[in-house]
């Protein structure tokens, strides 16, 4: 059992880390901005798909980074259009993100390839040390600027001011809706970075629903971090382990079942959010307004 | 005085149903504006959607096909919603009550159709509703937020169905490993056809008899009272002593159940087996429950149009070319605006009252849900 924890396991935790990373700190800027992000799901799909798309006509995999990010962004920029400026129910709004990533995405996999599952094989970005992405440092090297960002410049606290009291910090003159607007469209670039690695740092091309859920595990984290992007870290390394296990057991044909320990993800998101939502504490000014106008 | 309210109320029906309308029509103007960029017809595309809907027998028939299930999801989003819980694990609840419900047809326990048909709807209707009762406990308990625990329990559900008609074959003999769904459900226990040489089942009869139901007791019963107290503010409602934890759990149940109906319904009624797929139904349903914004009546209509559109779409991909997968962004686009113009006449409203009034207290955009 000893040889069961390997460095092909340490290297399959931080491959599965990284796209959750870099969504859960995307989905943190926003809620700690006060907008609630269900749709970091739809934004990953998103920005998965159109990396590919902006690979495969452009033909350099950098440019289709830059694609899939800016897909991502303007579905971020429609969410904040939605919960900031037309007040809409923050959730709906989210649900609906979601839906039209998983649309839009299957419709013009059928429109631009004909295709109604998978993309064609597009280039993948650089990976090293064997089967790591580029991408995964990046992901982390994240991490610790969100902190700094939020707790040590200035704008940041003004997001921190945004999200807990929006109608104090409104009145000391800070412009809570322009920052609430830049930290969603900031969550809609990253989801879509989560996406990006999914679809050009680990495979070469997009599938539908390639997601599966990443996204709800990551706000998952976000909530289990207590919105404090170490916290969020650690979440996603536990959920990450949690899926990196039946890869491991597989690999190392451990006699399990697969299909139950797939379930193990979220099996754990359950009980994390059920044991250990009363002691996080959730900004106060999550989901409310700065003006009552 | 009396007047004055009677008529404000159904200046408030009028509105609302206006604001539906409308959310639909611009649904469907941007999707005739998508259809026109990918060098399509738009009004050939809709006139396809129409004429598969409802050109003949067969047609209509297989539009209400697509209804049943459409109607019994909005009805599972909006009764949780009336609670002010935002159920987006009807999808999971729906694939366990199909599971269920097929595996009791599955088991052919040689009832009569009498007690087999009702028993095995039964059995899917009560284990989507326990499915579905979990997020509402967890909530109760320790605050736990709804949205991430029903999006868990979904993926939780996919996994147990695809280990159940997989796996699982190796000691239940009610399941086919090869095809990934359950055997066949014996013909006593399939819901029985209501129009000769279509598909249309009696789960279209239950969906209706469900929207009524719904409706008296969300609107002519005590606890139908609770749920729409506890809906609208958790403190007034704990102030009149109503119990708020046992309340959301008991409409969360009750949302469960109808998620666990219309998964049964399919495979009982349409299908004949539990297969292990995604029909993705459990997310149409929040857009049905919106559209007929939460109320078991408008729902039946909502239901209706979305039926319409799932019928309409293969037809619409057949003749005009216009890939099916439209639908689901129509879906999405019907969901933003509708939430939208709720959110705009909410704001407006407000701002009649407090020009009429001094300012009270703000509140939350009354879409009915939060998180």
């Amino acid at each position: 059992m000893s040889d069961f924890f390997d460095i092909f396991l340490l290297k399959t935790i931080l491959r599965m880390a990284a796209p959750l990373i870099f969504a859960a700190m995307g989905g943190l800027l926003s809620e700690r901005s006060g907008v609630m992000n269900i749709a970091l799901e739809g934004m990953m799909l998103i920005g998965a798909f159109f990396g590919v798309v902006g690979t495969y006509y452009m033909h350099n995999v950098w440019l289709g980074v830059l694609v899939g990010v800016t897909g991502a962004a303007v579905a971020g920029l429609i969410h904040a259009f939605w919960c900031i400026t037309l007040r809409a129910d923050q959730i709906v709004a989210g649900t609906a993100i979601n839906l039209l990533g998983s649309g839009a995405t299957v419709f013009l996999l059928s429109r631009i390839w004909n295709q109604s599952g998978q993309s064609p094989k597009v280039d993948r970005l650089p990976m090293f040390w064997g089967t790591v992405s580029i991408l995964t440092p990046v992901a982390f090297v994240i991490v610790p600027i969100v902190w700094w960002f939020l707790n040590r410049t200035k704008e940041g606290l003004h997001v921190q001011a945004a999200g807990e009291h929006p109608q104090a910090a409104e009145s000391v003159g800070i412009n809570v809706n322009l920052y609430r607007y830049a930290c969603v469209v900031m969550s809609g670039v990253l989801a879509g970075m989560g996406g990006i690695y999914l679809s050009l740092g680990e495979l070469s091309g997009f599938s539908r629903e390639m997601t599966q859920g990443k996204g709800f595990i990551a706000l998952a984290a976000v909530i289990f971090g207590n919105w404090n992007p170490v916290g969020a870290l650690g979440a996603c390394l536990l959920f990450a382990a949690a899926q990196a296990l039946p890869i491991q057991a597989q690999a190392k044909q451990v006699d399990i079942n697969t299909d139950l320990l797939l379930a193990l993800p979220y099996l754990l998101t359950l009980v994390a959010i059920a044991g250990f939502v009363r002691k996080s504490r959730p900004p106060e000014g999550l989901g409310k307004h700065a003006t009552n106008r | 005085m009396l007047l004055r309210k009677h008529f404000a109320g159904v200046g408030k029906l009028a509105s609302t149903v206006i604001t539906s309308f409308l959310a639909v029509l611009i649904a469907l103007a941007v999707g005739a504006i998508l259809i026109a960029i990918s060098n399509q017809n738009p009004v050939d595309a809709y006139r396809a959607l129409i004429d598969g809907a409802f050109g003949g027998r067969r047609a209509i028939a297989e539009t209400l096909v697509a209804t049943t299930p459409m109607i019994l999801g909005g009805l599972a989003f909006a009764v949780a919603a009336r609670a002010s819980m935002f159920n987006i694990g009807i999808e999971g609840q729906l694939v366990i009550g199909s599971l269920c419900g097929a595996l009791v047809g599955a088991a052919d326990l040689g009832l009569s159709k009498w007690l087999y048909v009702p028993l095995a709807m039964l059995v899917g209707g009560v284990a989507g509703g326990i499915w579905g009762a979990i997020p509402g406990v967890m909530k109760a308990k320790s605050g736990a937020s709804e949205v991430i625990s029903t999006i868990m329990l979904n993926y939780l559900a996919f996994r147990i169905s695809i280990y159940m008609v997989t796996s699982a074959g190796a000691w239940l003999s009610w399941v086919d490993p090869q095809l990934q769904a359950t055997k066949k459900i014996a013909p006593n226990a399939r819901l029985p056809i209501i129009l000769d040489r279509t598909r249309l089942h009696a789960g279209f009869l239950v969906a209706i008899a469900a929207a009524l139901i719904l409706w008296y007791v969300l609107f002519r019963t005590t606890f139908g009272y609770k749920i729409r107290t506890v809906g609208l503010s958790r403190g007034a409602a704990e102030y009149a002593g109503i119990a708020w934890g046992s309340t959301i759990t008991k409409a969360m149940f009750l949302s469960g159940l109808l998620a666990g109906l219309m998964g049964a319904s399919e495979s009982l009624g349409l299908l004949g087996r539990h297969y292990d797929n995604r029909s993705g139904y459990g997310f149409t349903a929040i857009a049905v429950g919106l559209v007929g914004r939460n109320h078991p009546i408008g729902v039946i209509f909502a239901g209706l149009l979305f039926g319409v559109l799932r019928s309409g779409s293969n037809a619409m991909q057949a003749q005009a070319g216009t890939s099916k997968e439209l639908v689901l962004i129509l879906q999405a686009l019907v969901i933003l605006s509708v939430s939208a113009l709720a959110s705009l006449e909410y704001l407006r409203e407000r701002r009649a009252r407090t020009a009429a009034a001094t300012p009270t207290a703000a509140a939350q955009p009354a879409t009915g849900v939060t998180a």
